[in-house]
């Protein structure tokens, strides 16, 4: 009897070892989703197991870059007050068919509609089940923004807004605007347990959503229905490990393909593995150092400017990114459109960093620098940034004393107006567009806010309000190239560093390309 | 019996409320919070601040919110966690078992390791075997739990290949949970490569989270048979020509063995806690995982809730040790 028993068991391993000759891909993610309804959610582990993977958004970010192009849209024109923003559906766009849900017709304007609707309409069911908690549609200002929605036919849909808005059409790219089957949650309405949506998702994606077992694997199947072709992976699971060297190990022993989040000390012997690919990009984002413009002495830009000079800004580089980064000069990183290289950087010059406060009449300054306490994609270390800062600035005769809260607490405390010191924080973008930088921290609108510095100077306002309603990305440009151009004679910041983003990956894979904005997506992803 | 028993149970039930002040305090102490949290860089108006408060029914006073997570504990309803919004009490249920099966498979190792070795130790006393293993064992309880763990994994799993790193199965089975428990629920599925991968699975975790109890219980095996052995009855025993194994196995072990069942059961509550480490290494989906991601959310319905009931199984725990205790030794039982 045993002996039969262990030869079955041996059998069925054999069995199991061998399951179908399907491929799967194993991604080793950094932590659990919050839930799997994109636009309750802010974080991008939750979109990474959501958005990217079960849902489409009207347009989309071209893979590996922050241009925006066709999606579920197939195309879109503007009117030219700038007001009205037009979106022709494609007519071939299908809803997954799973084992919880069976699409009775195609993608329409009534899934768009809705989309929008249940996360700005108080008195749609799913507005009023998440208290209207939609976060992101609200840091955007998308509810202020839009006036209306209007399906013109079956496949056209019309969004009127309150005043023109640039980056618009780039945030309907964003992972909040996910188009929902208005199908499947008028089904779930129905029979009573609408939160069933946050639980099992259902879109038009490349992936759709198997099953998840909490804390440990999400597993998703290629979509057949996709209207970009079935994916070349039959298979995608998220293999949820929170520890980066643990990751590092599952990488190594082929437990998993890809991994995000690497310890950047870990980068270098990575490359060094035969069977590991070390992808790198320099990432959508900046540090900064803030001061506080609306303080004494701090108020005058040739202080903020002698400060600037004193801090060497390549040693932190070196130090504390690893290498992993590079010097900023400009609010937004080099990547991005608008970007002016011509501007010239304040150079590490201690000396005449002295002479600028001696002669801004400034001695014997005490000032405060806050370095946050957790790492952040663009920023590996604050406290041992401070500490080089600390030290660069006592060369010149400043006397900085380090202070740090808890984050939240650091958040909130920092958006002060009459905060004492400067504070090391930084940003990564949303939706690929200058003015998600330019406009959410420096504009006036941002004081006591976003905009850390506390800085609303007019000049540099007046160029960020106009470049924000034109449509012209050309016209756009040239605005925001002088508008840096202001930022540095004005220097409310130190410009710190733009981190680089290293996405290890198995020999074996190929088709992933790094997502500037920080998202992870298996799209066209295949293993050879 | 039954009075002993009554006794025990009305001590609980001041712990239990202490429990639940402690619980209460501890997340609330902490600074950070829950919505700036969520915020982020990207920050919150004041309007939404305060509207999300009154939501999350912060805005009450503390005395007040106390009350209610008193009220809803007696009803068994721990409330809703801010991140997931689903129910804590599920959200615990559905990762205990996981946590549970781990604590039961190192428990189990370090009983199986730990007691033989600790007997070994006494019988050999002051030889090179008794050195060895008392050495060892200091080395185990001494041993950092998250450096031990990855210490295991790079040279079995990453060298040596024999091991997984981490997870609980392998990605190729979904095994439906019916008891939680993935040894058993695969076998109830029938089916054995599943069995044996989440066993195989369970090796390393179990060995890192079993290492501090083992060390405890070899130790005090040891100590507590080296006090019997000089008991005048087992001079008896000896004296009445009984074979060398019958005096150690029968006349020393049982009686020695009353203070290691108390050992062993203080462990459980040293389980759970290093299950927090253990579990964050080998990516094990339990509640240990679960309270330090609602810890660093500030997700305070789940850390309050997952606190109190950690507690309350550690003090039921702690109630079975002392009735087994009394079966045991049956002076005990007034």
């Amino acid at each position: 009897m045993k002996k039969t028993l262990l030869a079955a068991g041996i059998a069925a391993m054999m069995l199991g070892a061998t399951p179908v000759m399907a491929k799967t891909l194993v991604y080793c993610s950094e932590g659990s989703p919050e839930g799997f309804d994109p636009s309750l959610y802010t974080a991008g582990t939750t979109f990474d197991a959501s958005s990217k993977t079960v849902y489409n958004r009207l347009v989309q970010f071209k893979p590996g870059t922050t241009e925006v192009e066709p999606a579920i849209a197939k195309s879109w024109e503007i009117s030219d007050d700038g007001l009205e923003v037009t979106f022709h559906l494609r007519d071939d766009v299908k809803f997954q068919t799973t084992d919880f849900f069976t699409p009775s017709r195609k993608l329409n304007a009534d899934d768009v509609i809705w989309t929008f609707e249940r996360q700005m309409d108080e008195n749609n069911p799913y507005y009023k089940l998440a208290n209207g908690s939609f976060e992101y549609f609200n840091s955007m200002s998308m509810g202020e923004l839009i006036k209306s929605i209007e399906k013109v036919d079956d496949h056209t849909v019309k969004f009127v807004l309150t005043k023109p808005n640039a980056p618009f059409v780039a945030n309907l790219a964003m992972d909040f605007a996910s188009i929902h089957s208005k199908e499947y949650e008028q089904q779930l309405l129905d029979e009573g347990k609408p939160e069933l949506a946050n639980q099992q998702p259902i879109g038009t994606g490349p992936f759709q959503f198997v099953n998840y077992r909490e804390d440990a694997a999400i597993r998703y199947q290629a979509n057949p229905d996709y209207f970009r072709g079935k994916q070349p992976i039959d298979n995608l699971v998220f293999a949820i490990t929170s520890d980066a060297q643990v990751r590092y190990q599952k990488l190594m022993a082929g437990e998993c393909h890809v991994m995000p989040f690497p310890n950047p000390s870990d980068v270098e012997e990575m490359k060094q593995n035969d069977d590991i690919n070390v992808l790198q990009e320099a990432g959508l984002n900046v540090a900064y150092l803030a001061y506080n413009t609306q303080q004494a002495p701090f108020d005058k830009p040739e202080v903020r400017k002698a400060l600037n000079m004193a801090i060497n800004k390549q040693a932190i580089i070196d130090a504390v990114f690893q290498g992993a980064g590079e010097v900023a000069k400009n609010p937004i990183p080099p990547t991005m459109w608008g970007y002016n290289d011509d501007i010239q950087d304040d150079p590490y010059d201690p000396e005449k960093a002295k002479q600028m406060l001696a002669d801004a009449g400034v001695e014997n300054l005490k000032m405060n620098i806050w370095a946050m306490p957790v790492q952040r994609p663009y920023m590996p270390n604050a406290r041992r940034t401070a500490e080089l800062m600390q030290s660069d600035l006592a060369k010149i005769g400043v006397d900085a004393e380090i202070v740090t809260y808890e984050w939240g607490e650091y958040l909130k405390r920092s958006s002060d107006t009459k905060r004492e010191g400067a504070v090391i924080l930084g940003w990564t973008g949303d939706n690929g567009d200058p003015d998600n930088f330019m406009g959410v921290l420096l504009g006036c609108d941002g004081v006591g806010g976003a905009n850390r510095s506390q800085w609303c100077h007019q000049p540099f306002d007046e160029l960020i309000q106009k470049a924000r309603t034109l449509s012209d990305q050309g016209e756009r440009a040239k605005l925001y190239e002088q508008a840096q151009e202001i930022f540095k004679e004005q220097a409310p910041w130190d410009t710190l560093a733009h981190s680089t983003v290293f996405m290890p990956i198995r020999k074996e894979v190929t088709g992933y390309k790094i997502d500037p904005l920080g998202g992870h997506s298996f799209e066209g992803v295949d293993i050879k | 019996m039954f009075k002993f028993l009554l006794v025990k149970l009305a001590q609980l039930v001041p712990t239990f409320i202490g429990v639940t002040i402690v619980a209460f305090a501890f997340i609330r102490l902490l600074p950070g919070d829950p919505i700036l949290l969520m915020a982020g860089e990207r920050g919150i108006s004041a309007e939404r601040y305060a509207e999300l408060k009154a939501q999350m029914g912060f805005d009450r006073s503390l005395v007040a919110q106390y009350f209610d997570f008193l009220k809803g504990l007696l009803h068994g309803d721990l409330g809703n966690s801010l991140v997931t919004h689903s129910p804590v009490m599920d959200e615990f249920m559905s990762r205990f078992p996981a946590t549970l099966e781990l604590s039961l498979f190192a428990l189990a190792f370090a009983v199986i390791i730990g007691l033989p070795a600790g007997v070994l130790a006494a019988v050999k006393r002051g030889k090179t075997l008794d050195h060895t293993v008392m050495g060892v064992s200091l080395t185990g309880y001494s041993m950092p739990i998250f450096w031990w763990g990855l210490l295991l994994i790079m040279l079995f799993s990453s060298t040596l290949g024999w091991t997984p790193v981490s997870g609980r199965i392998s990605f190729m089975y979904f095994i439906e949970p019916v008891t939680g428990f993935m040894t058993i629920d695969s076998l109830l599925a029938g089916d054995w490569g599943a069995f044996l991968s989440s066993l195989h699975y369970l090796i390393l975790p179990a060995i890192v989270l079993g290492t501090i109890p083992l060390a405890v219980i070899a130790r005090q095996t040891r100590s507590s048979m080296l006090e019997v052995l000089g008991e005048d009855y087992v001079r008896t025993a000896r004296a009445k020509g009984l074979s060398s194994f019958r005096v150690i196995m029968v006349h020393t072990l049982r009686n020695a063995l009353i203070s290691v069942v108390t050992v062993i059961g203080l462990q459980v509550g040293l389980l759970l806690a290093g299950a927090i480490l253990t579990e964050t290494i080998f990516s094990w989906p339990g509640i240990g995982k679960w309270m330090i991601d609602a810890i660093s959310r500030r997700d305070y319905p789940s850390v309050q809730g997952g606190l109190v009931l950690i507690a309350f199984i550690v003090m039921i725990v702690n109630l079975l040790v002392d009735i087994a205790y009394g079966v045991i030794n049956p002076r005990i039982r007034h």
